[in-house]
């Protein structure tokens, strides 16, 4: 049902995105991979570039895709009630577009800072010396310094604009059961009770969440109780999984704020409590992220596409049951997959980085993955004649 | 008279379909023989052919896929409901080959489980969409917009036969991917295999031929009716003269004939499809134009797809250039 009523609109953003990263993307990851002693510097690097833009043609489309059904916009309605585009630019332009695609963009950033850091701050605890990990640790810190305060403005300007489009949503985030004339509390933890409709055993901050969200302490505050009950989002995963995602990213910073302070002291390779707490905050993106799509996601309920179509009429002619199966055996199978792959992953990431070290284990086929020309010609030219002397 | 864009668009996602099924279809073949050859050393030989190409192949079904959702998003909505299972298992089956190909080649004591995840992985994936190919034919019930059928419409003698004949057909295109590619032990077992494949997939694409028109008058109209019968008589005449070619082309132990006259078999397979199915594409439901987007979507989407098509098709045949000629054991290619 679904995606006949909205395919016309988010179709073609979801067919702009195969297209592009079909293209960028895998046409040219295969170069990325291939190494750099087959293309040479330069290539390699121009390689690597058009991967990350292409990542981000993917990103932008996919991101307005998820903000058209957020914020719709530039639509009409047709007599077989599909949604239609009516105007392109602002289809794709909807108004939480920018928001969050930046709020996006920078989490993904983020967490590889995070994970980088954390393998580079694994091998300095092994051996401070290693000038590989000192670079690796030293760019992700820099980055987590930069990146996160521009990452809580940008969360802070999104938040803003979903209190203009989505009121709902940061009521439940919020945890306000009730509407405060006079100044809500920012509510800093607490627990919900859907019964009760109250948050129990609130710490709370008076008057924060007003000076927060409408920059005046005395900002009158709307709360769930101007909302139809069949209209409001589930409070209790909205409230806690905004938290989950906050808390981390406060810990993002506080990490980044050790690391300069670290770096101004000169100390930064030299503080093994430093790395430790980078090696624990390494997962710390894979879970914020989850946590902030949680909260959107969840917020948004119970709509698919904002304030027009309900996700119970979204819903195709497919039994319970057979959902029900599916979902299990993708859980399965993502387990199995991701666990061996994980299995790998750690195991590269537990070796310590060398200088020249090979792209490729000898055994390992050449993938290509679409080429570009230069490259490919390369592979097939230099590759055997030479018994493998392009290989290490 | 204004462009004909669900038209256009039909022919557009047909090309994508039938990029994927003549790509997709030879590596999924090499992963269906997979188990049939021992030996580590070949089996490396075998996943090395097709390891440059195989995620470039599988592109295709997501841009398939991604189109239907696109431009004929009605007929998304129901044949998705419709086909739920077979689908479901295809993605798993996909989800597992492709991971072979990575993690294989990280482990010795794990190799066999990732080689079973490559032949089970890849026979799972053929025989589901062999499974969807048949319900399709078979028609698909529509009340108002939405799939009327039930849980188990997939699930018949017809589209068991479509399944058995798609694995049978894509491990003929895989032998004859592996007679071109590669040479000495790997070449003959696959030459071997290819010579009962070969005839064994004649007689299930002549079986399905002939059940078809009987499920459907539809298709017994199309097929038989004067005049279309002038158009749709070189289709057999023509599946006639690639048998011919195959079959010879394994007896004189020729290299790249078998292959390509089991592509040229699929091709006609898929022109044969598309006469049933014109101009339908939800099988005797609906057609091209009533589950068309709206227009602006449609042009929408048609400036991108006419630049980077073109674009995706020129790479992706100069990568089969340069990997021309045959594999060899280490894994480099040599002319």
């Amino acid at each position: 049902m679904f995606s006949d009523k909205v395919g016309p609109v988010i179709g073609p953003l979801m067919g702009y995105e195969v297209l592009s990263a079909f293209f960028l993307e895998a046409g040219f990851l295969g170069v990325m991979l291939f190494g750099r002693e087959r293309v040479g510097e330069k290539l390699h690097f121009l390689a690597t570039l058009i991967v990350a833009i292409g990542t981000l043609f993917s990103a932008f489309w996919i991101l307005s895709a998820n903000s058209w059904m957020q914020t719709p916009a530039g639509y009409g309605v047709n007599a077989a009630g599909q949604f239609t585009p009516v105007d392109w630019w602002a289809v794709i332009f909807n108004p939480s577009f920018p928001y969050r695609l930046t709020h996006m963009v920078l989490a993904a950033y983020l967490t590889t800072a995070f994970v980088v850091g954390a393998v580079g701050a694994w091998h300095l605890l092994r051996d401070r010396k290693n000038p590989a990990a000192r670079v690796m640790f030293s760019m992700a810190m820099w980055m987590t310094v930069l990146v996160t305060p521009l990452q809580i403005a940008a969360g802070d300007a999104h938040g803003l604009n979903t209190l203009e489009h989505q009121p709902a949503k940061v009521m439940a985030m919020e945890g306000h059961y009730q509407s405060h004339p006079h100044g809500a509390p920012l509510i800093l933890f607490g627990v919900p009770n859907s019964v009760g409709r109250r948050i129990d055993f609130a710490v709370e901050v008076p008057k924060l969440s007003s000076l927060i969200l409408k920059h005046d302490l005395n900002a009158p505050l709307a709360g769930l109780d101007t909302i139809p009950l069949d209209r409001q989002p589930p409070v209790a995963i909205v409230f806690w999984s905004f938290r989950i995602m906050v808390g981390l990213g406060v810990a993002m910073l506080g990490l980044g704020l050790c690391s300069l302070w670290a770096r101004l002291r000169r100390r930064l390779y030299d503080a093994p409590w430093l790395h430790r707490a980078a090696v624990a905050m390494g997962p710390a993106g894979f879970a914020a992220v989850p946590a902030g799509w949680l909260t959107t996601e969840a917020g948004r309920q119970p709509y698919t596409v904002y304030g027009l179509l309900t996700t119970a009429r979204s819903v195709s002619p497919i039994a319970a049951t057979a959902v029900g199966a599916s979902l299990i055996a993708f859980i399965v199978v993502y387990f199995t997959l991701f666990g061996a792959g994980a299995f790998y992953i750690l195991r590269l990431m537990n070796t310590p980085p060398r200088p020249h070290e090979p792209e490729l284990s000898p055994d390992e086929p050449i993938r290509a993955g679409g080429l570009l020309p230069a490259m490919a010609m390369d592979a097939a030219g230099a590759l055997s004649p030479t018994d493998g002397g392009a290989r290490p | 008279m204004t462009v004909n864009l669900p038209f256009i668009w039909a022919g557009l996602i047909a090309f994508a379909v039938l990029a994927y099924v003549i790509l997709d279809g030879f590596d999924l073949g090499v992963g269906i023989i997979f188990p049939f050859l021992k030996g580590e050393a070949h089996r490396d030989e075998m996943m090395n052919s097709v390891a440059p190409v195989w995620d470039g192949n599988e592109t295709w079904l997501v841009m398939g896929g991604g189109g239907l959702m696109a431009v004929f998003p009605l007929a998304f909505a129901i044949i998705m409901p419709a086909l739920y299972a077979p689908i479901i298992v295809m993605l798993l089956g996909l989800i597992f080959r492709g991971v072979a190909f990575e993690f294989r080649w990280k482990t010795r004591r794990g190799q066999f489980l990732w080689d079973w995840a490559f032949a089970g992985g890849s026979t799972a994936a053929a025989f589901a969409q062999g499974i969807a190919l048949g319900a399709l034919v078979q028609g698909i019930p529509v009340a108002g917009r939405a799939y009327a059928g039930g849980w188990w419409d997939w699930l018949t003698p017809f589209s068991l036969l479509t399944g058995r004949a798609l694995v049978v057909g894509y491990a003929l295109l895989g032998a004859g991917w592996l007679i071109w590619k590669t040479e000495h032990h790997v070449q003959d077992r696959a030459r071997a295999m290819a010579l009962w494949l070969a005839p064994a997939t004649l007689a299930l694409i002549g079986v399905v031929s002939v059940w078809t028109p009987f499920l459907n008058a539809a298709y017994w109209r199309r097929w038989f009716a004067w005049p279309n019968v002038l158009l749709t008589a070189p289709v057999p005449f023509l599946v006639g003269v690639a048998a011919v070619v195959l079959m010879r082309g394994l007896i004189k132990r020729r290299e790249a004939s078998p292959f390509l006259a089991s592509q040229a078999l699929f091709v006609l397979c898929f022109v044969g499809l598309g006469v049933s199915f014109y101009p339908h594409i939800v099988p005797n439901s609906v057609t091209i134009w009533q589950a068309a987007a709206p227009a602006r979507s449609l042009a929408f989407l048609l400036v991108g797809a006419s630049v980077l098509i073109p674009l995706i098709l020129a790479y992706t045949a100069y990568s089969y250039w340069v990997f021309r000629g045959k594999v060899n054991v280490a894994g480099g290619y040599h002319r």
